[in-house]
């Protein structure tokens, strides 16, 4: 069976899990920024994931989804060794990486994830890669060992200062490139508000910051336009120019609204998804 | 004889059954349903069966009409199906979606009178009853070669002759159709989930029912052709690796010009406005007309705005009325002459309440405070002097715009080559458009034994010019590949 779930680990109960996926053709070509467009059934939806591991040899690639949505709830409901009906990619530009000294990358939230993959590839080459890694509390925090295998520092901010710093991932970063002028590059990938901040954040210190777009989007392959965003005035396809852009040049404003277009099908889709889930249960 | 017959038949061209506008706008069903058997012997012995034809000449792939005419009027419905297959490999599709009155029948004898001879013999419609009536009857292992040749027997598929499509729409179809009916081992790279591409994709259900399009695809796998679906070429694969690790001796591009083009006016991203492109492939590779029991979401609005005056426009505003919009207009910057959509499209569209708003230039799109679409602002326009095209260019009545009010809009103003495979593809030369530059004979490309044809060679055009293409390239390719053999 193809695209068979090789390994299932929940990192949040009920919110957030890591899928081991049998994609040879994905894990073969796959860098670090690149994205799968997956379905789970017969039925379902289209959705951009952004690859957060890859093993060639194996021919695996490994996602991390949040759940928002039916897509993603039906997805954490499956096991090991059932298939996922279709997984397409790899997609998108791959993260720019070149030796270039220190890189600050920021992850939020299941963002995180995919910052893993592209912090992996700036430490693969060499880069001083300083992991900045935000969660409300302590348990919500992804792959900081990971990252702590890698990078030589990992740095935690959470909300309510259970772990780390006490407060936001952009009063680390602040601090951090207050206190060192060699940054050459930040990465940011989370939640639209964190990326926006982070952009805001380094804007004054003029150091290149590089984001990664969520936007919906339908084919992946730059044939429908669904995931058009403003960058520097200009409407760019996050699918085919992106999905990585300059965080000083994105409209958040715009690709906040766009991510809300389908707010109430989503719901509706949900609430029927939960419902009958409810009702396999006998509840 | 033609032209002293074409005065004595009197008989009008038979009418197809419809579903009433009114109700097949209330669901997703195929609109024309189809001649029975009576209609179609009736319609094909309006046929005169001309000494020197030229409907033939109006076919892109000059399929042999007298011939399969001729038989279905001696009753021979897998005798005409054996001549179409001859030269159309999807003849279930062509009698849907070709603009058959530019075509064939517009070419027809019997279209140049037509107060007295009643007018064209409706082609199309025959080849689509000749196709769907075979199709009907076959059952069973052997019926996918008779499917794809009109032949008993195919020969036994070669594994060591193996060629790549990289695309699955109308030109790969058919290469890869005939190409498994010469046992040559076909395999098809799809980016998408399912086999098609504007065939699923873009042209609704209620046009060309999807299950026609698998039937074909179907019988296809049936003969060895195999498709790789979520396989993007350029991102997954590039051409020299299935030529130099994969080893297959040649290789067919037919990955379309799927890029949508926008029109860069303000507004133009704000919530409620699509590419047709997005809202057909919601609706129809996603079924969105049917969720939530498919997940893929459509936007619904009550006041759409199309923007075009193709067949993509058409497909759009009469998707946009069966997805519930109670007002959907085409907005076209030309008049009802110059739409380049088939007459039976927007005459359709028409008797099912779609409007016109001609001589229009949508130049903003208007929001609310949380950008969601109000209205579109359009620019009053008249005709002036023709341009390249032939068509009369439109310009602007200085001073003279008005708002028509809008929650969606879908912009249908055509396509421009996709770079992804284009760009990865080292040393393979493009056109100055974009496009791929292919022998109009061979369609080789400047990669030896790398092929093209269909949108990404001529920009968007039809099905049956794509397939045309498409028979070129195979036939080369097989002369190649089995030599003396053919």
């Amino acid at each position: 069976m193809k695209y068979r779930i090789l390994k299932k680990t929940v990192l949040i109960p009920g919110q957030t899990s890591l899928l081991v996926i049998d994609a040879p053709h994905v894990a073969k070509k796959a860098k670090p920024g690149n994205f799968v467009i997956l379905r789970t059934s017969e039925k379902g939806e289209r959705i951009p994931l952004t690859i957060a591991d890859c093993d060639p040899e194996a021919g695996t690639i490994t996602i991390v989804f949040l759940v928002v949505g039916k897509t993603t709830a039906e997805m954490n409901t499956f096991e090991e060794g059932q298939s996922l009906h279709d997984v397409c990619g790899p997609l998108g530009r791959p993260t720019h990486i070149e030796k270039q000294g220190t890189v600050i990358c920021v992850g939020g939230g299941t963002g995180v994830a995919a910052m893993h993959h592209i912090a992996k590839g700036h430490a693969a080459i060499g880069n001083h890669v300083v992991a900045i890694v935000g969660a409300r509390n302590k348990d919500l925090l992804l792959f900081c060992n990971e990252l702590g295998s890698f990078c030589p520092e990992v740095l935690i901010a959470t909300d309510d200062g259970s772990m780390g710093h006490h407060g936001f991932v952009t009063d680390v970063l602040k601090e951090r490139l207050e206190q060192d002028k060699d940054v050459s590059e930040v990465v940011a990938v989370g939640p639209v508000p964190m990326m926006e901040a982070v952009s805001k954040v380094t804007k004054p210190f003029g150091v290149k910051t590089t984001v990664s777009l969520n936007a919906i989007m339908v084919d992946g392959i730059g044939m429908c336009g669904a995931c058009r965003c403003t960058v520097g005035g200009e409407t760019k396809f996050a699918c085919v120019d992106g999905p990585e852009f300059d965080g000083h040049k994105v409209d958040f404003g715009e690709l906040r609204l766009r991510l809300g277009q389908f707010r109430d099908q989503e719901k509706q889709s949900m609430e029927l998804f939960q419902h009958k889930c409810h009702c396999a249960e006998g509840k | 004889m033609t032209e002293k017959a074409a005065k004595t038949i009197r008989r009008p061209r038979t009418e197809m059954p419809v579903q009433p506008p009114l109700v097949r706008i209330q669901n997703y069903l195929e609109v024309a349903l189809g001649y029975s058997e009576e209609d179609a012997l009736t319609e094909a012995s309006r046929c005169l069966q001309c000494k020197k034809p030229s409907c033939r000449q109006g076919c892109p792939v000059e399929i042999d009409i007298k011939g399969f005419i001729g038989q279905l009027q001696k009753g021979d419905v897998p005798g005409a199906y054996k001549v179409l297959r001859e030269y159309n490999s999807l003849p279930s599709v062509c009698g849907r979606v070709c603009p058959q009155e530019n075509q064939c029948e517009g070419m027809c004898v019997m279209g140049k009178n037509p107060e007295k001879t009643g007018g064209p013999v409706a082609i199309g419609r025959l080849e689509r009853f000749v196709a769907d009536t075979f199709a009907k009857r076959l059952a069973g292992g052997d019926a996918a070669c008779q499917q794809i040749t009109g032949e008993a027997a195919c020969r036994m598929t070669r594994d060591d002759l193996t060629v790549a499509c990289v695309g699955a729409g109308p030109s790969s179809l058919t290469v890869a159709g005939y190409l498994a009916s010469l046992g040559i081992k076909v395999t098809v790279f799809e980016a998408l989930h399912e086999v098609g591409g504007v065939l699923i994709y873009g042209i609704p259900e209620f046009r060309l029912p999807k299950d026609i399009v698998r039937r074909e695809v179907d019988a296809m796998r049936e003969l060895g052709v195999e498709f790789r679906t979520n396989w993007v070429g350029g991102k997954s694969f590039t051409v020299k690796e299935l030529m130099e690790e994969q080893g297959f001796k040649a290789v067919f591009l037919g990955v379309g010009a799927g890029l949508p083009q926008f029109m860069h006016i303000p507004g133009e991203n704000d919530i409620g406005v699509f590419s047709a492109n997005e809202y057909l492939t919601r609706a129809n590779l996603g079924r969105a007309y049917d969720f939530p029991n498919h997940d893929t979401p459509t936007f619904k609005a009550e006041e759409v705005c199309v923007v075009g005056g193709g067949n993509v426009a058409m497909d759009a505003a009469r998707t946009a009325l069966r997805l519930g919009a109670k007002k959907v207009s085409i907005v076209y910057r030309r008049t009802k002459a110059e739409m380049p959509a088939r007459a039976e499209e927007l005459e359709h569209a028409i008797e099912e309440g779609v409007k016109l708003e001609l001589l229009s230039a949508p130049i903003a799109l208007n929001a609310d405070e949380g950008r969601r679409l109000v209205g579109m602002t359009a620019q009053q326009m008249k005709l002036g002097e023709p341009d390249a095209s032939g068509r009369r260019r439109p310009e602007p009545i200085e001073g003279a715009t008005r708002e028509i009010p809008c929650q969606l809009v879908i912009i249908a103003v055509g396509t421009r080559p996709n770079p992804i495979l284009l760009e990865a593809t080292q040393g393979l030369a493009l056109t100055k458009r974009g496009y791929i530059e292919a022998n109009p004979e061979t369609g080789e490309t400047s990669i030896h034994n790398v092929f093209a044809g269909g949108d990404i060679v001529t920009g968007a055009a039809t099905v049956i010019s794509a397939m045309g293409a498409g028979r070129r390239a195979a036939k080369e390719i097989a002369k190649r590949l089995l030599g003396t053999e053919l």
